[in-house]
């Protein structure tokens, strides 16, 4: 359980502990998670798969929930598209 | 297409929170194929979450070891979304379909956190109560952090105290019930040894925290993200530095599924019977969607669902008693924490209401149904098919939630294309129409 | 009781209905538009929103053309929700025997003063990059595309400002001789009336040859740029023109919100709303074998609609032989949003006595065959 793992945040490396949600490195990035339709930050709300404002695009794919998901070595997680 | 995974259980368990474990350990000790299907990455439903490492409290440790060593198939990171014929689910995974099918079905869909519009709700770290916990069980750091709590239930104490073990500092408390209020629900709990012990517990946790009953949030200030909370407290506004505001106005229960599959819902909570069974036969319900009701409740009704659907009637009649006292209890959480209806004022004309298509409150006071609104401002239209902004505005504006349709969540549309693999469609040469 | 009384009322609020109301308010006539339910709440509520031009025969290319020059006219006009966009229409040719009928379209558009753009492989791929490699295809630019429920609640608070009356959430139990009578008691006397009920005419005027005829359609999650032109396949012209069979068709359409919008299927006889999964099934899979990537997106839902279908596939419009009160504004099938403004001024200026744009002739109800006399 000690085993860190490293992502990349828009380009930029974070390092999460094993067992972390993407929602987690996003948010030890400093980043927000998506831009709403109207152009506004969004971060997490509900922890849960419910909200769906946690969306990110991980290794190329958009609309993924990043709660839902957990990280893994050399994942690529953009917040810009 | 993606890799098609079939199964068949004699009872299919969808939910692997405290009911969804229950009904899954008293079916599988019974010997029957058990399956339990959770769309979290791990067991332990939202107040269990957080896989081995989190299975700390002795209840969640104990069903979740019985689970595990009772050879039923755990089953997560699905998504069910589609009943295509009477006895069969389908759920996808990151990159699989699974073809569920069942003789008996035991839906412990649990609940979610019910949230409020008000002016600067959107801003990044402002989160669910629950949302706050779950976060920091999957790994954000809180040491440090000062995080308000406000909105009302039960959760805000018992979130308030784990968020203080794990180091963050919590200026202040914020329930929106009446002291009269939370005196009658105090008063409820006598009948209840496990609860004020765990009450009793809580308090030491809580010893110091700033605790306001008659109090909301009024407003969010911040850029990028929270810097302050605006709150109403003793008849004022007052301004309150924070770097989260949690904020949750207790729980609703999750019916989409239920809905889907034709059960009948009472008050908003699916109806069952004494022996957890629903309207629609073969299927059962237990937990949170028959009436919030917390742990002990769900574990009742969870173990007596479980037993039903295994062919166990005379056991599970033995548990009638404990889950009609935890009845009681869930009764009284609803007295106790009902909205009060200020809080219907909270949203100027300019807040967003709906955090998907970004839909202000001043387009939907015009309508006067959901359904209307959802039409005419895509409001509820967005991924998250309503389940944020329809319950909000189901106090707001005292509208009724619409029919539920398939997918029940967002799926890959190949999954869509799915739906009757059954039948092994050949679609070369069909003649076509045009629009 | 006294029935209030009025010139023209409107039974049923659809984007036909709304549009009929709005052109006699405009005349000076006093309108009444009664309805169920809501303002746009049944076909035109599960439609594309595609506003298009056709040629299926000579009656559906004026009353489509015609219809569209009205939205285009009305384009400025038109609020932002109704998410107007000329984005034009691209007719897929699969193979070179689907080229050759581009070519026949084009000539045949080309010959109307509709304009037209003949696209290679190349360019079609250069369009549309998502899409699998195809022999060519016609783009369409004056195609467009609108978001149904509010263009029909943009005409209908049109028609109100010009004193139209709106009387929804009660239903219709008969219509003719000049009355309406609503089943909660309530009833309205009218120089005219409008069957424009869509689906459910015939419920109101017996003998009127109206079938449903069932869709299907998904949407998507947001994918800005992904397609680029409503998409449509010539491959039905293979097969015949079946009115007896169920179909899928591939037809798909980006929104503004950058959703796609994934079509088409056609089911006689189905009278249930829900989603039917074979026939869905099929639409998904035709809509694959066009654009593969397609099958990655997020679905995010799912709906059904009934059309109203009519055994030539022309619209009902004008006066019911059998009742000199009562008018017809309904079997549209898949083209009410298209053609609502059309069919309306057609109407308007068919009772007000003014010269219509086009003929109506080919559109009278008189032409069905099956029409029983009473009165």
């Amino acid at each position: 359980m000690l085993s860190e793992i490293i992502v990349t945040v828009n380009g930029v490396p974070v390092t999460v502990p094993s067992g972390a949600t993407v929602t987690t490195a996003v948010l030890l990035a400093g980043k927000a998670c998506r831009t709403s339709v109207s152009g506004e930050p969004r971060g997490p709300l509900c922890g849960m798969g419910i909200c769906f404002e946690c969306r990110v695009a991980i290794n190329g794919k958009p609309h993924c929930q990043s709660c839902q998901t957990l990280c893994e070595q050399g994942m690529e997680v953009r917040t810009d598209e | 297409m993606s890799r098609e995974v079939r199964q068949r259980f004699d009872v299919l368990v969808v939910g692997g929170g405290p009911a969804g474990v229950a009904a899954a350990v008293r079916a599988a000790e019974a010997g029957v194929r058990v399956g339990v299907v959770d769309d979290n990455v791990n067991l332990g439903g939202q107040i269990w979450r957080g896989g081995p490492e989190h299975e700390k409290e002795t209840s969640a440790a104990g069903w979740i070891s019985r689970l595990r060593a009772s050879g039923a198939t755990i089953l997560c990171g699905l998504r069910i979304f589609h009943q295509p014929e009477a006895g069969v689910l389908l759920a996808e995974g990151h990159d699989d379909l699974h073809v569920l099918s069942y003789t008996k079905l035991v839906l412990a869909t649990g609940a979610r956190e019910r949230f409020l519009p008000f002016p600067g709700w959107t801003l990044p770290n402002v989160t669910g109560v629950g949302g706050l916990q779950a976060m920091v069980k999957s790994g954000l750091p809180i040491r440090g952090k000062r995080v308000v709590i406000a909105g009302t239930g039960p959760l805000l104490l018992a979130v308030a105290a784990y968020l203080r073990e794990h180091g963050a500092e919590i200026p202040i408390i914020c329930e929106q019930a009446s002291w009269s209020s939370l005196a009658r629900f105090g008063v409820a709990l006598f009948g209840q040894p496990g609860k004020i012990a765990q009450g009793l517990q809580l308090k030491r946790q809580l010893a110091g925290i700033k605790f306001s009953a008659n109090s909301w949030p009024l407003a969010v200030h911040g850029k990028a993200a929270v810097e302050a909370v605006v709150i109403f407290r003793r008849g004022q506004t007052e301004a309150i530095a924070c770097d989260y505001l949690a904020c949750g106005f207790h729980l609703v229960p999750n019916i989409e599924l239920p809905l889907l599959l034709g059960c009948q819902i009472q008050r908003g909570y699916v109806r069952v019977d004494d022996y957890q069974r629903t309207t629609v036969q073969e299927i059962l319900c237990a937990g949170e969607p028959t009436g919030i009701g917390g742990v002990e409740l769900s574990l009742a009704e969870g173990q007596i669902a479980g037993l039903v659907a295994s062919g166990q009637m005379t056991e599970a009649k033995k548990l009638f008693g404990a889950r009609n006292r935890a009845r009681y209890f869930a009764r009284s959480l609803d007295r106790a924490f009902r909205l009060r209806s200020e809080l219907r004022r909270l949203p100027s004309p300019d807040t967003i209401v709906c955090r998907c298509e970004d839909i202000r409150y001043s387009r939907l006071s015009r309508h006067t149904s959901w359904r209307s609104a959802k039409l005419h401002t895509r409001c509820g239209m967005g991924p998250c098919q309503g389940r944020v902004c329809g319950t909000s505005t189901e106090f707001l504006f005292k509208w009724n939630p619409d029919s539920v349709r398939p997918p029940i969540l967002p799926v890959r549309v190949e999954s869509l294309a799915a739906m009757s693999s059954e039948l092994d469609l050949e679609c070369s040469g069909v003649s076509g129409g045009h629009k | 009781m006294t029935a209030a009384s009025y010139d023209v009322v409107v039974v049923g609020a659809g984007i036909v209905g709304v549009a009929c109301a709005d052109q006699f308010a405009r005349r000076g006539m006093r309108v009444a538009i009664v309805d169920r339910d809501m303002v746009g709440a049944g076909a035109t509520a599960a439609g594309m929103g595609h506003i298009v031009v056709m040629d299926d025969s000579e009656p559906q290319f004026s009353l489509t053309r015609y219809s569209q020059t009205l939205w285009q006219g009305l384009r400025l006009e038109l609020p932002d929700d109704v998410e107007y966009e000329q984005c034009g229409t691209i007719w897929i040719a699969a193979d070179d025997e689907e080229m050759a009928e581009v070519w026949r379209k084009r000539e045949y558009y080309n010959k109307r003063g509709v304009p037209t753009e003949v696209l290679d492989a190349q360019t079609l791929q250069r369009l549309e990059p998502n899409l699998r490699p195809m022999a060519g295809g016609l783009l369409v630019p004056e195609d467009a595309v609108l978001y149904p429920p509010c263009a029909a609640r943009f005409l209908s608070e049109r028609a109100q400002a010009h004193g139209a009356k709106f009387l929804l959430g009660d239903s219709v139990a008969q219509i003719g001789q000049g009355r309406v009578h609503l089943s909660h008691g309530l009833q309205l006397a009218a120089e005219v009336i409008v069957n424009a009920a869509g689906a459910y005419a015939p419920d109101l005027t017996p003998g009127l040859e109206i079938r449903k005829r069932k869709g299907h359609l998904v949407i998507t999650d947001r994918y800005p740029g992904f397609i680029r032109h409503q998409l449509v396949e010539l491959g039905y012209l293979k097969s015949a023109h079946s009115v007896t069979s169920d179909s899928v068709a591939f037809n798909v359409q980006p929104r503004r919100t950058g959703q796609v919008l994934i079509g088409s299927s056609r089911q006689q006889g189905a009278e249930h709303r829900e989603v039917d999964n074979e026939i869905l099934v099929r639409m998904l899979k035709r809509a694959q074998e066009y654009i593969p990537d397609l099958m990655q997106m997020s679905a995010l839902r799912t709906w059904t609609g009934f059309r109203a279908a009519t055994p030539d596939k022309l619209p009902l419009i004008g006066p019911w032989p059998a009742d000199k009160s009562l008018f017809l504004a309904a079997g549209h099938e898949g083209l009410g949003i298209t053609t609502s403004l059309g069919t309306a001024r057609l109407l308007a200026d068919h009772i007000t006595g003014a010269k219509p744009e086009i003929p109506i002739e080919p559109y009278l109800p008189s032409r069905a065959a099956k029409v029983e006399v009473h009165a």
